[in-house]
This record gives C-alpha cells, structure tokens and sequence, in this order.
C-alpha cells in the first residue's frame, strides 16, 4: 500500500489549506487603517496612522492629551474626514465609493451603511436631553434598524439591564448622575449591535467616585462581546486588564504596540517612558 | 357709552380684518423663517449667500415700503395682488426675514455633541433634525418667535396704508365721521391691539412651558 500515505498527506493539505483560508478570514481586519493624516488648518493632528483591528479584539489607545488620539475614533466614526490615506471598515473603503467604475467621495448612503457596522460612546455621553432613558436606547432601533416599537422596547429594557440601569428607564438624563448617563450612553450605542465599539475617554468626563461602576460595564462587555473595540483612556490598570493590545500616540503618530505587559512594563521609547512616569507618580500603577 | 356704541361696529369689522391678515402673516413669517432659517446652515455657500441676501433686503428696508411696492408698484410689472394678499406677503416676507435669524441662531446652539450623537447613532440627517435637534432648538425659539409675533401684530397697522380694511383703517375713516370722540376712538383702538397682543403672549407661554416637559432639573 505505497499509495496510502500520499493520500493522507494529501488529505491533510487539503485541511490546512481550508484552515487557512478561514483563519484569514477571521484574522481579515474590521477595521483599517492605512496612512490615515489628518490636519486641522495649519495643525497636524495625525501624520500617518497604520493601524488594524480586527474582530473581537480589544485595542487600547493611550497617549497625552492633544496627541490626536480622540481624532482617530472620530474620523471611524466619520464625524472628521481624513485630510490623507485611507480607512477601510470590514475590507471596505469608508470615505470613497465606486460610481460607474470610478472612484468617488462617499455619498451619505454609503456612509450610513459603513457606519452601522460601529458604534461610540463619548466623553461627555451627549444623551439627548428631551428624551427618556428608554427612548434614547429605543430611537434607533426604532428609526434606523426599523425594529416595530414593542420589540425595540424589548431590546431596551435587555440593555438596561445589563448595565444596571433598567429601573431607571422612564427618568430623563438631567435626573441621572454621571456614571448613569454613561451607561446609558453604551447601552444606547451597544443595542444596535456594531460590529466595533468606540470608546473616547469614557471615563473623563466622572467624578472620580463614578469612574468604577461604568469600567465594570465596560469590562464585562468586553468579555462577553465578540464585537471589536477601540477604547481611549487614561485608565492604566484598566488598559492593562482590559486590552488584548495596547498603541502609544503621541505627536500624531504611532509611538509603540503591543501586548499590555510589554508596553505598561517594558516600554522601548523615551516618550513612552516618560508619559508612563506621569502616571506611576500620580495614580500608581499596580 | 354713546361713544362705545357708534365707534364699536367699525372697529370690530376692522378687527377681523387685522386678525386675518395677522394670522396669514404669521404662518408665512413662521414657514420663511425655518425655509430661510435652514437655508442659511446649508453646506452650499451660494445657498447661504442668496439665504443672507434675502434677509439683509427684508430688513434692511422699511416694511411700509415693501407694503407699497407689493401693492402700488408691482401692477407696473404685470403682477396684480389683491390688499390682502400684498399684505399678507408683505408681513411675511419681512417678518420672516427675522424669524430666520432665530431659526438659524437657535439651531446653532444645540450642542456639537448632539449632532455627534445622532450621527453615531446612524440617524438620516432628516431624522437626526427632526427628533433630535429640532425638539431642542424650539424652546430656544419660542421667546424670541413670540417678540416677533407682537411686532408682527403691531406691523398689521401698515396695511391700512394699502387700502385694506383693518382696525387702523376703520378708526381713520371713523375719525373723519365721529371728530368729536378721537379719544375714546383712539383709547378703544390702543385697548383692542392690547388685547391681542396679551392673547398671543398668553400663547407663546403656554407652548414654552409645553416644550419644557421633561426637562426639569
């Protein structure tokens, strides 16, 4: 039986080569970006940005404020335009689009269909004031993902609850504190289930009494979820617990990457060094 | 007494008058200065430009002239307007001029944050104004919309000038009748447009407190 063994090997050719074809698929990044620049007038924020994400992943971007950390997630979230390069969400370009063979800007509906793959949660959770709890987590199911009203309600109530804030539901955002808004903020953006998450300094904008309850949310989101996530913060021990990777901005551009432990522990670059320093004398890192 | 009895018909059929051409003024200014309004936010400079230019022209000029010109002028160009249509147009357009002013400056001080939000949220831009920017910019608009409108009342008293039948006009062709009462005409007169004007006042408070539900605290 000389011909056994060959058929094997074949046979297990065929496996790897089916295992690879859907580890690149799994390992295709959701999100990318390519020399991503961005300038506001005769300020460069960001002067080249490669970065990818990819499903599920937790990435955790740290850097001093100014360093144009904020600018990336916002450009995701296509609230600023790239002045240079390129993003692409889920292998497709975000700002341009194909119309009769060419190239062109990206039309509001393109754009909407991009950016239903993600969503944000910001600094200073900007929940709409003249609506309830409930109906700033139900509007766009309601008006976007065109849920009938009962089941979108249904959804809510769901949400709420997993960040604990479903008693609260009928009260308006002015009667809540900060620590309640933000986690209606990530229920309201979670329920529309995006494909990544955003997080822009989440935690900045609480007293400090607050900050634990919406990084508890946070983290047992990220657990669970096999939604990717991009969250800016200046919480070190949370960075470190929460990240699968961790990026260093600082003057525009990617200073270092890598598992936590390397880049809280063993950071390579003097600025790296030094921003970390900051951090080790006031708050401590464990 | 006797006074009150021979001055009052006159100026009760000039008082439905001025309420119609009020209130057709007012739903015109109302529809001119959110079209004008919005115009003026669009992301087309040539848009927001001819938005300026039409708003400079409204204001700029006096109302009782546009008045003349609507009514007197523009036959010599083949168009013919009743009184109270040029009335109406004259009112709106130049109330409106004003109107979008507010539209546009209340608009404008919804916070950056809640257009974020709503864009985040992949809400169409008709959406995103419709229930997210437009219920927080209207209680903005509603104290200055209701200065507007008692101005707007008070203009009305120019379309005597066209010819049209309002209060103003009956108590002048009432003076010429009744000479000896110009005080008690001309006291009636003030007391009626106050009334109106305390009406619509009373008006505008009770939808500013509506729009204020919910927003306690």
């Amino acid at each position: 039986m000389a011909g056994a063994p060959a058929i094997v090997d074949a046979n297990r050719a065929l496996q790897d080569r089916a295992r690879a074809r859907e580890d690149a698929a799994v390992r295709r990044p959701i999100v990318r970006f390519r020399g991503v620049k961005k300038a506001f007038g005769a300020m460069t924020v960001l002067e080249g940005i490669d970065l990818d994400l990819y499903p599920g992943e937790k990435v955790v971007v740290i850097g001093p404020s100014g360093s144009g950390k904020t600018t990336l997630a916002r450009m995701l979230m296509t609230l600023e335009t790239p002045s240079g390069g390129e993003i692409e969400v889920d292998g497709e370009p975000l700002f341009t689009m194909v119309r009769r063979g060419r190239r062109v800007p990206a039309d509001e509906r393109h754009l909407a269909r991009v950016r239903g793959k993600i969503g944000m949660v910001f600094q200073h959770f900007n929940l709409f004031p003249h609506m309830t709890v409930l109906r700033n987590v139900t509007e766009a199911l309601i008006h976007v993902r065109r849920i009938p009203p009962e089941e979108a309600r249904r959804r809510t109530m769901a949400m709420l609850e997993r960040v604990g804030m479903a008693e609260h539901a009928d009260k308006y955002p002015a009667q809540l504190s900060g620590g309640q808004k933000q986690r209606v903020a990530i229920a309201r953006a979670l329920v529309m289930e995006p494909k990544v998450m955003l997080f822009d300094e989440p935690t900045s904008a609480l007293d400090p009494e607050l900050v634990g309850e919406v990084l508890a949310v946070i983290k047992e989101i990220a657990a669970k979820g096999d939604m990717a996530m991009l969250l800016i913060t200046h919480e070190m021990q949370f960075a470190r617990e929460i990240a699968d990777r961790i990026v260093f901005i600082d003057g525009g551009k990617i200073v270092e990457q890598g598992p936590p432990e390397e880049v809280l522990l063993r950071p390579k670059s003097e600025r790296l060094k030094a921003f970390l320093a900051r951090f080790r004398n006031g708050m401590g890192l464990r | 007494m006797e006074a009150g009895i021979l001055l009052l018909p006159g100026l009760l059929r000039g008082l439905r008058v001025t309420l119609e051409v009020f209130v057709l003024g007012a739903m015109l200014a109302l529809g001119l200065s959110f079209a004008v309004g919005l115009l003026r936010l669009s992301r087309f400079p040539i848009v927001r430009t001819l938005a300026a230019a039409y708003v400079e022209f409204f204001r700029g000029t006096s109302l009782l002239i546009q008045l003349f010109w609507l009514y007197y002028a523009l036959p010599f160009f083949g168009v013919e307007l009743s009184a109270l249509a040029a009335g109406v147009l004259g009112l709106g357009l130049n109330y409106g001029a004003y109107g979008s002013e507010v539209v546009r400056s209340a608009i404008r001080s919804v916070p950056k944050g809640q257009w974020e939000a709503a864009i985040a949220l992949n809400l169409s831009p008709l959406v995103r104004f419709r229930r997210v920017i437009l219920p927080q910019a209207w209680p903005l608009m509603l104290p200055p919309f209701g200065n507007l409108l008692i101005e707007l009342l008070k203009g009305t008293s120019l379309v005597s000038m066209i010819t049209l039948g309002d209060m103003t006009f009956q108590a002048m062709s009432l003076r010429t009748t009744y000479a000896r009462y110009e005080v008690p005409l001309f006291l009636l007169l003030l007391v009626l447009y106050f009334l109106i004007a305390t009406a619509t006042s009373a008006i505008v408070r009770r939808l500013e407190r509506r729009a204020r539900v919910g927003r306690s605290a």
